[in-house]
């Protein structure tokens, strides 16, 4: 029988501390939707996934009212949108793609679709270059779909042309949607060892290796994590901050796991992962910064907050891998700028800087997410941006990611309002100093030695 | 299918009386009821059997959540399977 402290204590998790699951994912794969007429490959893709996901929304928002738990997000990612832009003859074709899976994605409720994306770590086929040319236009004339690239792989080492490109890319994309302070750059994200089961959006998609369906769910909880940090107080050693941080996780993931199990049953369709990624909201009190500060640190981005988040993230993937049967995604604490109110307040005040967010990607997931600069930064520095976190990620054989936005007439000191759960990003400072030749170069960096480690 | 009802808020008179009548209108059984103020405040805690509930369970969340409203109370119902496993290995 349960005890009245354990009812109650979820009750206030749910009620005070933000305790949510963040997103249920349903994959759907179009590897059978492919097909040279463009217009009749639409056709396949918009029936599939609206036959698929017709229940996804209604199952997701039953789940919530019997279990109580918020569920806030219902999503869909799909294969890799640049196996279908192998036939495309051009740019608008691809479009016509991405518009078709916005139309999915509008039709079963969902509020983002993920997979308009391409993997060449190592080269380009045809329909990645025409995908990745696309992707500007495509994240303009859409509402719900996200975009990934992925550049590079701890066994292939990183395609600097596709580095070099995709600064490229983000910038355009920013110029398209100068308007909504280039907001086409928070709905695309660039890889490294992406992974092929990431429930969460931007960098959602539907890998190669997975099968026709699944249901992938990514919890959350940053503020449950706080207050239980807050009950052991500030003399507690790091051996109870470290227990008190994966009891909490084991707890959070559980409940993942429970919504995970039962929309799968539910909708018949196979469950994939629970991702453990503690994902935060612009919402006070939802905060992995607040996390850090809550352990000691006067602001997050100070010295000691690399230790802190490294502490943080493997806590919490030990106390998740025990409460799930399948862990996967990307799995660990996110520190997206602009979605957590700690963060926006550390990098207003000038303890956050740029450099510092890239130590804390060595140790955490994902990598330089959300992070706004000023207009003027060159294509360049954002691919050099781009090549300096894919090492990290090659190098350390863990996910790296930078979701960047170039606020077109945005300069140091202003903040980019996103709305909703991306939040507002204060535009930060980025080095004055050119890596133009260093990008100029092209072609590959080889994949580094895993071997010989003193 | 069994669930937990939680309610959270200032005591007062017929709090247990008015959600045991929206319960037994539903053929709702009451398996277990504890009650307790903790920080001044009235908590009560029902585990009851929904299987020959009359309603759907949505009508009976929003009935509950109404009656919660109304009384300025936070009224609950949740599968009970939440709490198991968060709290059972």
């Amino acid at each position: 029988m349960l005890n009245k402290f354990e009812i109650l204590e979820t009750i206030k998790m749910f009620e005070k501390e933000h305790l949510d699951v963040r997103t249920i994912t349903m994959g759907i794969s179009l590897k059978d939707c492919v097909d040279p007429d463009i217009d009749k490959m639409c056709e396949k893709v918009y029936t599939k996934i609206t036959t698929l996901a017709k229940d996804l929304v209604k199952t997701g928002e039953d789940i919530e009212r019997e279990y109580g738990i918020p569920i806030i997000n219902k999503r869909i990612s799909v294969t890799p949108a640049s196996y279908l832009c192998e036939h495309a003859k051009s740019i608008d074709d691809c479009v016509k793609i991405a518009k078709t899976l916005d139309a999915a994605a509008i039709k079963t409720g969902v509020n983002f679709i993920g997979g308009y994306s391409a993997l060449v770590h190592k080269s380009y086929t045809y329909g990645d270059k025409m995908l990745i040319a696309s992707i500007p236009e495509a994240l303009k004339q859409t509402e719900r779909v996200c975009s990934s690239v992925n550049v590079a792989t701890t066994r292939a080492g990183i395609n600097m042309d596709a580095v070099a490109q995709m600064g490229q890319i983000v910038k355009k994309a920013a110029e398209l949607t100068a308007e909504s302070g280039g907001f086409a750059c928070a709905k695309l994200v660039v890889f490294a060892n992406a992974v092929e089961d990431n429930p969460f959006m931007a960098g959602a998609f539907h890998g190669s290796g997975e099968g026709e369906c699944v249901i992938n769910v990514g919890v959350s909880g940053p503020g449950v994590v706080k207050c239980a940090l807050e009950k052991i107080g500030k003399d507690a050693d790091f051996e109870a901050v470290a227990e008190t941080v994966k009891k909490t996780a084991f707890k959070i993931t559980r409940m993942g796991q429970l919504v995970a199990k039962e929309a799968s049953r539910r909708l018949g369709v196979p469950y994939g992962i629970v991702d453990l990624s503690l994902a935060p909201t612009p919402a006070v009190g939802d905060s992995v910064a607040y996390i850090l500060e809550e352990m000691g640190l006067e602001k997050c981005g100070t010295h000691g907050t690399t230790a802190a988040l490294a502490l943080l993230n493997d806590a919490v993937k030990k106390g998740g891998v025990m409460a799930s049967s399948y862990v996967g995604g990307l799995s660990g604490a996110f520190i997206p700028v602009s979605e957590d109110a700690g963060m926006i307040a550390a990098a207003k005040c000038g303890a956050l800087s740029l450099e510092k967010l890239e130590a804390m990607t060595c140790v955490c997931s994902v990598g330089l997410d959300m992070i706004v600069v000023p207009g003027d930064t060159s294509a360049s520095t954002i691919s050099a941006i781009i090549a300096d976190e894919a090492a990290i990620g090659m190098v350390n054989s863990k996910t790296t990611a930078v979701r960047i936005i170039p606020a077109p007439g945005k300069t140091i000191g202003d903040t980019v309002e996103f709305g909703g759960l991306l939040g507002s990003g204060p535009v930060m400072n980025v080095n004055k100093y050119s890596a133009d030749t260093f990008i100029g170069r092209g072609g590959r960096i080889p994949a580094p030695l895993h071997s010989l480690k003193n | 299918m069994r669930a937990v009802i939680t309610v959270i808020g200032h005591d007062r008179v017929g709090i247990i009386a008015t959600v045991s009548n929206i319960l037994a209108e539903a053929q709702i059984n009451i398996l277990d009821i504890s009650q307790t103020i903790m920080q001044d405040m009235f908590t009560m805690i029902m585990l009851v059997n929904i299987e020959k509930c009359t309603k759907p369970f949505d009508t009976i969340a929003k009935e509950l959540d109404k009656l919660g409203e109304s009384l300025s109370l936070s009224i609950r119902i949740q599968h009970e399977d939440v709490f198991n496993s968060m709290h059972r290995i």
